[in-house]
């Protein structure tokens, strides 16, 4: 049912402009839906209230984990609910140098999330782009590009990761520019099945024969039917890309040690942990869970409602 | 066949050149290996004669143009570190990585298939409904986490199982293997199950959506009008039919177990190829890095191709072509 009337609001959007604003726009049904959704919504809640807790991780915390003048080596490696010297609670323990682990995770969440997004949403276009060229140029050029994105795909993203980063060296750019070389094929493969089929539909070919440019056709008629699956397909790879890079922290080569996401926060504890002081690797990679379930949870009802096949 | 065989090979051949290129020329770009080797008293003679003997001293495309030729021989050039062949290093770590993800892999199956196919018969039952969550769960726990959290609660805990290394190994064939010794085995339980924890869900997910789909067919039907027990149509009718995607996935996934057996064997001080590549990395050692990109891309080519055959042996519909 959705499907329909999204399709239709969206053909007869692309003729005239000004009679989109009449019809509901498709992300309102989909949100309606979401909300609807225990399981959904419950993910878009903990999200919110990361994604706030993460922008204003600096009013929130009760101290700047990397300001070294708060830090008190004294307090190193207090139990959660220790209170330092200073009458201050730390809520999760501190980790070996005396930093409030709340306070850690706060700006650990915020690099985890900025790296996530902002990889996603650049492999986004750079994927859209190339699958939509593909798909509308067809023959050789899109012979040759999904050669490309199948060849890319075979490597599993934490390898070709892994390369990229011996060759780049660490840095916030750079593991943002290694999380979108590792996706963007994900993209392009999912963007060009969708306008593929859509090419053939009908309303093309009227666009086509009231001689609209190429351009114009590929960006305002075929790219908006083709965005259902495209949002799935975001919404869990963000999911994947703060993981992959949590992971690559973890293992040393992503971030430096200046701008810790969560992963390198849990990869700071390990060596502590066999000692029994948990709570150093724990807290943090609790933080990355809730996180990367509820971004899941969202996914995992995004592709039920915008999958018309499941609707029945 | 053979028209495609070749395509295929002329595919790898033309991926792995390309990688070569741009790795090396990557790698020429950062750092110097020379300055994480020596020691800061090292005195600038010695620092020449280093840079001499691995060949840094001359231009980029001719150190290329040499890694080639060794490359076409077999010899991938010597390890900085260790001065050995990193073919050699690489190839006598290789049955570690191999059988922690071969491990991980059945275990994947062996749970997330009869997982997956009940889910997807009662996909409204409660029990159904905890798998299908445990799923979500599975493929949102960070490996590397969970790693460490296993080895809390197991390892330091409990002290059920051993946190670090292989164990008693027995050697097949000259090749150390664990999982012949109870041992080897205790050690290889917890890296193993932690690499398959995200394969898992996966087998649960992609086997529930097959069986799901399948059900509904027509032949399905067919099946129960005449009269064919439901235990026969499952096993045989459905579950064929679940095969399909299942081993693509199969495929796919056992090349990036092997690349995630990086973080388990991190985590697990298993000492795999992850370990070594890893290491390398943060030494700059610029044979082993390109070593291990060559025999992945080799490795992954292979597995590839084999996916591609069994996908044609299962499913008479689809037909290879050459080009």
């Amino acid at each position: 049912m959705t499907d329909v009337s999204k399709t239709a609001s969206v053909h007869t959007g692309g003729k005239t402009d000004k009679s989109r604003s009449h019809s509901v726009s498709p992300f309102r049904i989909i949100m309606g839906k979401l909300v609807r959704d225990p399981l959904a919504l419950t993910g878009l809640v903990i999200v919110s209230i990361l994604v706030l807790a993460a922008v204003f991780a600096s009013v929130i915390a009760p101290q700047d984990p990397y300001d070294l003048a708060q830090l008190d080596i004294m307090d190193g490696r207090l139990a959660p609910g220790a209170e330092s010297f200073t009458g201050m609670t730390y809520l999760l323990g501190t980790d070996d140098q005396g930093r409030d682990l709340f306070s850690a995770i706060l700006y650990g969440l915020r690099t985890s999330i900025l790296v996530g997004v902002a990889s996603a949403a650049i492999a986004l276009l750079i994927g859209a782009a190339v699958g939509l060229l593909s798909a509308y140029a067809g023959g050789r050029t899109d012979a040759f590009l999904m050669r490309v994105v199948d060849i890319q795909l075979s490597f599993p993203a934490i390898l070709v990761a892994l390369i990229l980063l011996a060759v780049l060296g660490q840095g916030v750019d750079k593991i943002i520019l290694a999380l979108v070389v590792t996706q963007w094929a994900y993209y392009a493969r999912t963007i060009r099945g969708s306008a593929l089929v859509e090419r053939k539909r009908a309303y093309v070919d009227a666009a086509r024969s009231m001689a609209l440019p190429d351009r114009r056709i590929l960006f305002r008629h075929i790219l908006p039917n083709c965005l259902a699956p495209l949002i799935v397909v975001a919404t869990m790879r963000v999911a994947y890309a703060i993981m992959l890079e949590a992971t690559l922290s973890f293992l040393g080569i992503g971030l430096p040690v200046t701008e810790p996401s969560l992963g390198l926060l849990v990869s700071n504890g390990f060596e502590y942990m066999l000692s029994g002081d948990y709570w150093i690797s724990f807290f943090p990679g609790v933080a990355l869970l809730i996180l990367i379930v509820a971004i899941n949870l969202i996914g995992d009802s995004l592709r039920d409602i915008l999958n018309p096949r499941r609707e029945g | 066949m053979s028209g495609y065989l070749f395509s295929r090979l002329l595919q790898t051949a033309v991926t792995l050149f390309v990688m070569s290129v741009l790795v090396f020329g990557g790698l020429h770009m950062v750092g110097n290996p020379v300055d994480v080797l020596l020691s800061p008293t090292a005195t600038p003679a010695e620092r020449l004669e280093v840079i001499k003997s691995f060949g840094l001293d001359r231009p980029v495309w001719e150190q290329y143009w040499i890694f080639l030729k060794n490359a076409l021989t077999g010899n991938l050039g010597n390890s900085f570190v260790f001065n050995q062949p990193a073919l050699d290093l690489i190839l006598q770590r290789m049955p570690a990585t191999l059988e922690l993800a071969a491990a991980a892999l059945l275990m994947a199956l062996v749970l997330g298939i009869p997982l997956g196919i009940y889910a997807g018969l009662k996909p409204n039952g409660w029990f159904a409904k905890s798998i299908m969550t445990f799923s979500i769960l599975g493929f949102s726990l960070p490996t590397f986490w969970i790693g460490l959290v296993m080895i809390m609660v197991f390892a330091v805990q409990l002290g059920w199982l051993p946190s670090s290394g292989r164990g008693d190994t027995v050697d097949v064939l000259g090749v150390p293997v664990s999982i012949f010794t109870m041992d080897g085995l205790a050690h290889l339980a917890l890296p193993a199950f932690n690499l398959a924890l995200f394969k898992i869900s996966l087998v649960i997910r992609i086997t529930r959506a097959g069986v799901l789909e399948t059900m509904q067919l027509d032949f399905v039907r067919f099946a129960r009008a005449k009269g064919l027990p439901e235990k026969r149509i499952v096993t045989v009718h459905v579950l064929k039919n679940t095969l399909i995607p299942l081993i693509t996935v199969i495929g796919l996934e056992l090349g990036s177990l092997i690349a995630f057996a990086v973080v388990t064997e991190t985590i697990f001080a298993w000492p795999g190829m992850g370990k070594l590549i890893i290491d390398a990395i943060a030494v700059l050692d610029r044979p082993v890095i390109l070593a291990y990109l060559m025999i992945t891309v080799v490795m992954f080519s292979l597995i590839n191709l084999a996916v591609d055959i069994l996908y044609s042996v299962v499913d008479p519909r689809v037909r290879l072509e050459g080009n």
